[in-house]
């Protein structure tokens, strides 16, 4: 057994147990935080197979990012599980059909390399190994692939206004500060300067 | 077991006593880490005794001379004392996040070259590799937060989840006018990149190195990444996370004793980690700011302590100079000033980049 090999086994089975943890723990927060664990370990197994700069981005953007937010949601929300556990077995079915399906397609894709092993690779870029993989992908991504790679950036621009315009209302009698407005300010506009003589008062 | 003695090579070699074929990991490691430590406690001290001299204060002054020893003393009353969980808290999770908080800002430390290829792992994704480490970093707040089933420290970390995740943007941003300018991602590159091409070559002065730094061309990003820096690591004037004239002590007010020490020197170690960042990203590194013969005599580890411990001078200023912001400002200037600032900067320097042609190209004329 070859030392990648022997990580490969360790990060496998530690994103398979807690992607199984995932589901069964009772508490929502532990839930999401095995999420977590999964994936560093699926980091960790992109790593193995060479890919480090999509596996540095699973880190920064799902990890760093996204759990966050997700962890952050789930630790406001008072969910009781055990009432949403009630309805679980009604959903069964449903979840073996997918089941199914994607074990399926996984054992499709391992079957194709194992009946024809070059069979893929026809359609795939050939790989440069002398180039690290971040200079590659960018050589690829921004040339061969540019209008699909601004196509989705488009797509994710237009979800995430989607989403702003969806959660935006408009209150009516809130004050907002106006930095500008506060530093733009000068003592002439605001201050007036009164010398009272003593005895008079103002008028 | 032919893996487990690779790995024992790997770990544990030393070839002078004929024991493997390379200098093990292990040992590299725990330089590191012995140096680390022993830096972050006097680099504690200066930051008080620098917020001391500010105020007027003498500030520690009782242990050791001039109060040397101060960060020992607190390390040994910490470790003495008894660590409380709280009946209602995640005992595990309660535990689990100051770990987590202190492994993090540790692991950051592998891939910084504090010399010329000094680096404990020179990867060629380094500075991805800081960036991935340095957002995780926001996991030990919120879990310490959740995990303490108390209210302040739950609106500690939550307010630490929207300003760290927010800042990271801008700091990506930031990396990202870097390395387009060297056009590599490992960390040792972009030092190489600041010696070998800029200003001080334009102009013809090759010797001032200091003028090629990418403090200069970027000043814009360097002033960027100092503040988002200082947001990122929840250093005062930022510091609402744990803002004590409303949260007690925020995320850590149920900490004590070895779980509340592990907090603090995880926390100092990814502030010196941020200033180790800033250095090389925009300060050159290891490298001397004048290559000429007496500043040459010194080794690059030397100007890379010197450099760090002056960007660390700045954020301890910055903690007694400047009052705390409110919370909602420090979310203004994260994604309405400095968002479209480094957004505007990363189109720039790509113009002018693509337009003239400069640029390290990754080493590759």
């Amino acid at each position: 057994m070859s030392l990648p090999l022997f990580f490969f086994y360790i990060f496998s089975a530690v994103t398979v147990a807690s992607a199984f943890m995932v589901i069964s723990s009772r508490n929502p927060v532990h839930a999401v935080l095995f999420l977590i664990l999964a994936f560093v370990n699926a980091a960790g197994l992109f790593m193995l197979a060479g890919a480090e700069f999509l596996a540095l981005i699973l880190i920064v953007v799902y990890v760093g990012a996204v759990a966050v937010l997700f962890l952050f949601v789930v630790m406001m929300l008072d969910v009781d599980f055990a009432d949403m556990r009630r309805g679980m077995l009604q959903y069964a079915p449903v979840g073996i059909v997918v089941g199914i399906v994607l074990l399926l397609e996984l054992l499709l894709v391992a079957g194709s390399f194992l009946v024809a092993p070059d069979a893929a690779s026809g359609s795939s870029l050939p790989i440069d190994g002398t180039m690290d993989n971040t200079r590659a992908l960018g050589l690829v991504l921004y040339t061969r692939y540019v209008f699909l790679f601004q196509g989705a950036a488009a797509i994710l621009l237009v979800a995430m206004i989607g989403a702003i315009v969806l959660t935006l209302r408009h209150r009516t009698g809130v004050k907002r500060q106006s930095t500008a407005a506060q530093l733009g300010r000068m003592p002439a506009d605001t201050l007036q300067v009164v010398k009272v003589k003593s005895g008079e008062g103002l008028q | 077991m032919d893996f487990i003695n690779a790995a024992l090579d790997y770990l544990l070699g030393i070839p002078a006593i004929g024991l493997g074929t390379q200098i093990g990991f292990v040992y590299k490691a725990l330089a590191l880490l012995v140096g680390l430590l022993i830096f972050t406690a006097f680099i504690l001290l200066a930051d008080r005794k620098v917020w001391a001299a500010v105020q007027l204060r003498r500030g520690p002054n009782v242990v050791g001379p001039f109060g040397l020893l101060q960060s020992f003393a607190d390390l040994l009353k910490f470790v003495f004392k008894e660590a409380i969980i709280p009946a209602g808290a995640d005992k595990i999770l309660f535990l689990a996040a100051p770990l987590i908080t202190a492994t993090l800002a540790l692991a950051g430390w592998v891939v910084v070259p504090v010399f010329d290829g000094g680096a404990m792992a020179n990867i060629n994704i380094g500075i991805l590799y800081l960036l991935g480490v340095s957002s995780l970093g926001v996991y030990g707040v919120i879990i310490g937060g959740w995990a303490s089933n108390s209210k302040y420290p739950f609106l500690g970390a939550l307010r630490s989840a929207a300003q760290m995740v927010s800042y990271e943007v801008s700091i990506g941003l930031v990396i990202i006018t870097v390395l387009l300018c060297v056009g590599s991602l490992n960390l040792n590159d972009i030092i190489l990149a600041q010696r070998d091409m800029g200003l001080a070559h334009a102009i013809g002065v090759p010797w001032l190195t200091f003028l090629n730094w990418f403090w200069l061309p970027l000043f814009p990003m360097f002033v960027v990444f100092y503040i988002s820096a200082l947001a990122e690591t929840n250093r005062p004037p930022f510091d609402m996370v744990e803002g004590e004239s409303e949260l007690v002590a925020g995320f850590m007010t149920e900490y004590s004793a070895t779980p509340y020490l592990l907090f603090m020197l995880g926390e100092y170690i990814s502030i010196l980690l941020m200033c180790a960042m800033t250095t090389v990203l925009f300060l050159g590194g290891w490298t001397s700011p004048i290559d000429l013969p007496p500043f040459t005599w010194i080794p690059g580890l030397i100007w890379f302590f010197i450099k760090v411990t002056l960007v660390f001078f700045m954020f301890a200023m910055a903690k007694s100079i400047v009052p705390r912001y409110r919370y909602d400002q420090l979310m203004r200037i994260g994604w309405k000033l400095f968002l479209p600032l480094s957004l505007i900067m990363v189109i720039i320097v790509a113009f002018v980049l693509q337009l003239t042609g400069w640029g390290w190209h990754g080493g590759v004329a």
